[in-house]
């Protein structure tokens, strides 16, 4: 599939800001089942200080506000062949041992939300079948919603507050599966969704590494693993490490954000 | 009958004559009045006072600033002492290095069954973000304080890699410009090899560390996190001596793709940054959040290749109490040599075989937690009474992974100044060595502490240590 | 240079001076309440209000006395603007930017750190008051000396030697803005005893007497007294003086960088002020409406050298 993405996010702001700081992580790679054909990345109100590859082989931007901006416009546009490989990424690649995605973070930590969940599963299953049990179970106990919680929920305030979006969906995942003795990771990307262009927002999901296949993605929220509409930017450890945009900012005043998102098949 | 001594003290024979490499010392000393050398070492005191000298004291609102007790009486070393030592640190410098290239890449030492991948998984002090970083010149410890002890004749042991951040660089310049200063009869009579140069080095082997963006003579700087740190001392006095600027994280920022500091016409780019900040507080936007001493965004610059930062972040996993026990086997992977230093044999009580010897000889070990610090939970089987060793037999049995178990050492003794003349006082040893690109240099001496109590075996500077001159006698 | 350093610098020496100039205040106060007791608490307030402190003198003390106020402006460590705290602010710049100084420098302000700690650190009986005072005068001397011997003639001097003038320049325009009215003619009763002990005053706190009188024949004259602290370039306290010393400095600066900026077109003006401007012209215009101005204008300066030099961003 042919996918064509626009994906806009402008921050105002109600003072100038002296000095901030963002990271990006907004480039998607060529991997196994997709193949970036061009993609760019330009920033209005501020400008690229150093780009690298992070411990997980993410294309990283380090951005710094101009002086005095309040606002800022962080803009990717760029056009990605995808295949339909039922999910699965691949061989594990890089110098990340496994172990690490078995290390809880703190918003990923179990507590007995997660162990009652993990301990309610069928545990007749194994490998894929229990992973795919283990996405229905979450989905059910934590139904989707785009009601807002707090910003940045940890899977276990996640499961007390009854509901969720992709990202909460994700760290439930993962820190199951890590519980359950599997390396999981988060994964931040794009999703078109069949019935329109203009997106409500980026999309988040988890990938569990199964012997034998390597990474598998598990998208909690749609039911299924990730198909040809699924587009990978960024994966880490939990949301923090993949976060499109992340920062920090010197100065007062208050922050609003909005964010454009069209993805469409070509 | 008469008793062995305990310890050995490397000035005296047992029956009190001197021993060859403190033979001048002892006879200069013999025709000395100790009421006059007392007198010096009031005025020493002084002048470390007048220069600051001093270290910063928390909580205690009245202590506010102390010194460090300067004893000066030298602790000397032969050259063929030197020349094995040396070597020694050399080999375990390349080995650390060594070590963490590959730790921070393949971990082929994991896959070779060498090392167990716990020992990496479970430590604080390994970073998931050097993974993959090449740092300029491929050094990540460029400065390295190995502590030393001795027991015997020909009996030196590390005790422990002080590879994060190293300090006390400064004792022993200073000490030596003191010795120079009072004594310096002294110095003509016995032939010392000089430590001066140390800034020098420190420079030039922080520049041959430049980051690939660097273009013409290397900016150098030294990162503190300012005048509370109780080693601010050493911060600006290190970068006095080499000439170069000292920086706080707030006069530094990101610009043009670089970390440059605020000047006075704008702001200008560091190339290579020997910073005195723990790797925690280095970058809010990768390490902790809330830190006020670092530069965001360093991080991000370090991996794009445009500046040095020395030691690398993550050089605290090679130093590790749970590493330790590994330093011989990591020297023999890397180097392909046996350690020419002796580790302190160190029982993993993970294993069967260590957790029954350690349990049949309990009232001789020391033990310690392997992710302990600061002395918590640890027992100190000489000094425990029945009762602590039943009920530590106990926690060990429970959890033998947890702990490891060393022998007592006997530190030997070196003199120090008392009001009835020398006495004996336990000492240990921290050379410092410099690595770059161009190999390791260690500068002939390094800071000898001291316990300046009657038969204590602790010489930290927080319990009542002192220092003192360390003497490298010329070949 | 960091702009740190600069701006640490700059701030060692006015601390340096401005404990100075408290001890030659409280010299100068002493004076009138042993002299006139009629008038001493008028002048203790009168110097408390010269160093900014009354306000704060009064949040800890209900009544003005001697005693009190002199132990309130020489070590009351509650009082952030007390010569103790002073010597400790600038101990602290001397310690940020100690690779900026020769060891000499930073002995030398160490050292009237640890002399005043110690000298200080019971409360101050009267008769230790004069050597307590010359102390402080001496030590800061030490200061100046071994900067003006040991450093390089750089940057870092010249931020050195604005911040001295800076708070001279200020403390002198202080004391003629608290004593302004008894130097005006309206009130002015020639001859008589009051007055000569009040102009003398403003010169005791200005450390001004001997020089006045050796360049003015003894003459008592509120003009003259006037023109002398305000205009006359051979006096090295005169507001005239230590702004041709910052112009100096800010034109080296300007040499050294290559570059002429903001604070030193500010600073070209306030000197043409001094150089163009009687002392007629001042007390036509309103002494106290010039000096006013002035301190404005200098509050002005300040803030634009330290924009311009990045002391903070």
């Amino acid at each position: 599939m042919h996918l064509k993405i626009s994906h806009t996010t402008v921050y105002d702001y109600s003072e100038p800001v002296p000095y901030a700081l963002q990271q990006l992580r907004l480039r998607p790679k060529s991997r196994a089942q997709q193949n970036v054909l061009s993609w760019k990345v330009e920033i209005e109100g501020g400008k690229l200080q150093a780009s690298f590859e992070d411990e997980h082989a993410n294309s990283v931007d380090l951005i710094s506000f101009d002086p005095g901006v309040r606002q800022i416009r962080v803009v990717s546009v760029g056009e990605v062949e995808v295949r339909d490989t039922g999910g699965v990424v691949g061989r594990h690649t890089g110098f990340v041992p496994l172990w690490l995605f078995q290390r809880h973070t703190p918003l990923t930590r179990p507590g007995k939300g997660v162990r009652d969940l993990v301990a309610a599963l069928d545990h007749t299953l194994a490998g894929l079948d229990a992973l795919h049990a283990l996405s229905r179970s979450i989905a059910e106990a934590v139904p989707y919603s785009t009601e807002q919680t707090s910003a940045e929920l940890s899977a276990e305030d996640a499961i007390a507050a009854g509901h969720g979006v992709c990202q909460d969906h994700a760290h439930i995942f993962i820190s199951a599966a890590r519980l359950m003795g599997t390396p999981a990771r988060y994964v931040s990307g794009y999703l078109m969704m069949n019935d329109r262009i203009a997106q409500t927002a980026s999309h988040a999901w988890a990938e569990a590494h199964v012997e034998g296949l390597g990474w598998v993605g598990f998208d909690v929220s749609n039911g299924i693993s990730p198909d040809a509409r699924y587009v990978r930017v960024a994966t880490g450890l939990d949301y923090l490490g993949a976060a499109p945009i992340s920062g920090m900012r010197f100065g007062k005043g208050a922050e609003n954000m909005l964010v454009k998102l069209h993805v469409e098949q070509q | 009958m008469t008793e062995a001594p305990k310890y050995f003290d490397e000035m005296f024979w047992p029956d009190g004559t001197a021993r060859v490499p403190y033979a001048e010392y002892s006879d200069w000393f013999g025709t000395e009045d100790v009421r006059r050398l007392k007198r010096k070492s009031a005025q020493a005191e002084a002048l470390f006072r007048l220069t600051g000298i001093t270290f910063n004291v928390y909580g205690a609102e009245e202590a506010g600033e102390r010194l460090i007790p300067f004893d000066l009486v030298p602790r000397i070393i032969t050259a063929q002492e030197w020349t094995i030592l040396s070597r020694g640190i050399d080999q375990r410098v390349r080995a650390i290095n060594s070590f963490l290239h590959d730790i921070y890449h393949r971990q082929e030492i994991v896959r070779a069954g060498r090392l167990p991948a716990e020992m990496i998984a479970q430590n604080a002090a390994f970073l998931p973000q050097m993974i993959g970083v090449a740092p300029p010149g491929n050094i990540y410890t460029h400065i390295v304080g190995t502590d030393l002890v001795r027991t015997g004749e020909n009996e030196f042991f590390v005790l422990e890699d002080n590879a994060r951040t190293p300090s006390g660089v400064s004792y022993m310049l200073e000490n030596r410009e003191t010795m120079l200063h009072m004594f310096p009869e002294l110095f003509s009579k016995v032939k010392v090899r000089g430590v001066s140069q140390y800034p020098r080095s420190l420079r030039r082997a922080l520049s041959a560390s430049v980051p690939p963006k660097c273009e013409g003579p290397p900016t150098v700087a030294v990162l503190t996190p300012g005048i509370y740190n109780s080693a601010y001392y050493e911060h600006a006095f290190l970068a006095d001596q080499m000439g170069v600027e000292l920086v706080e994280g707030h006069d530094l920022r990101v610009v043009d793709g670089r970390v440059a500091m605020r000047t006075t016409q704008g702001y200008k780019a560091i190339d290579v940054l020997y910073r005195r900040v723990d790797d925690e507080f280095l970058d809010p936007m990768t390490f902790s959040p809330d830190s006020m001493l670092g530069v965001p965004g360093i991080m991000d610059v370090y991996r794009a290749g445009a500046i040095t930062i020395a030691n690398a972040p993550g050089t605290g996993i090679a130093d590790d109490k749970a590493i330790y026990s590994y330093m011989p086997d990591i020297v023999e992977f890397y180097t392909g040599e046996q350690a020419i230093l002796k580790n302190v044999p160190t029982h993993r009580c993970s294993e069967p075989d260590a957790l029954a010897y350690v349990l049949d000889n309990l009232a001789d070990l020391v033990v310690k937690e392997v992710h302990g610090s600061g002395g918590y939970g640890m027992l100190v089987g000489p000094a425990a009474s029945k009762k602590e060793l039943a009920a530590f037999r106990a926690k060990l049995m429970a959890a033998p992974e947890n702990y490891i178990a060393q022998p007592t050492l006997a530190l030997s003794t070196v003199p120090i100044l008392t009001n009835a003349g020398l006495a004996p006082r336990h000492v240990d040893l921290r050379p410092f060595a410099l690595a770059s690109p161009g190999g390791v240099e260690i500068i002939p001496g390094g800071l000898t502490r001291v316990a300046l109590k009657k038969g204590s075996l602790v010489v930290n500077s927080s319990q009542g240590g002192g220092t003192k001159d360390t003497w490298v006698l010329e070949d | 240079m960091l702009g740190k350093t600069a701006g640490g610098v700059f701030w060692m020496l006015r601390y340096m001076e401005r404990t100075e100039n408290t001890a030659r205040m409280i010299d100068a106060a002493l004076r009138i309440s042993l002299t006139r007791s009629s008038a001493a608490e008028s002048e203790w307030t009168s110097l408390l209000t010269t160093t900014g402190m009354l306000g704060a003198y009064y949040d800890r003390h209900s009544a003005v006395d001697g005693h009190k106020v002199i132990n309130f402006l020489l070590r009351d460590p509650t009082n952030a603007g007390s010569v103790m705290s002073g010597v400790e602010l600038a101990r602290t710049n001397a310690r940020m930017v100690r690779t900026a100084l020769t060891r000499e420098v930073w002995e030398a302000v160490n050292e009237c750190w640890m002399v005043l700690k110690d000298m200080l650190a019971r409360p101050v009986r009267e008769q230790d008051l004069p050597e307590i005072l010359q102390t402080i005068r001496q030590r800061s001397a030490f200061v100046r000396g071994s900067l003006h011997g040991t450093m390089v003639r750089n940057d870092i001097y010249d931020f050195a030697r604005m911040g001295t003038f800076f708070e001279r320049a200020d403390n002198v325009a202080r004391v003629l803005d608290v004593k302004y009215y008894i130097l005006l003619p309206s009130i002015m009763h020639v001859g008589s005893a009051s007055d000569n002990v009040q102009w003398e005053t403003i010169l005791r706190a200005t450390s001004s007497t001997r020089a006045y009188q050796t360049l003015h024949e003894g003459e008592f004259d509120s003009r003259k007294i006037a023109r002398f602290l305000i205009l006359d370039k051979r006096l090295p306290r005169s507001l005239a003086f230590c702004y041709g010393k910052i112009a100096d400095n800010l034109g080296y600066l300007a040499e050294d960088y290559g570059e002429r900026l903001e604070c030193h077109t500010m600073v070209d003006q306030i000197c043409n002020r001094f150089n163009t401007t009687s002392i007629d012209q001042i007390f036509e215009y309103g002494l106290h409406e010039f000096i006013t101005e002035f301190l404005i204008d200098s509050q002005r300066l300040g803030q634009q050298i330290e924009q311009d030099y990045r002391f903070i961003e």
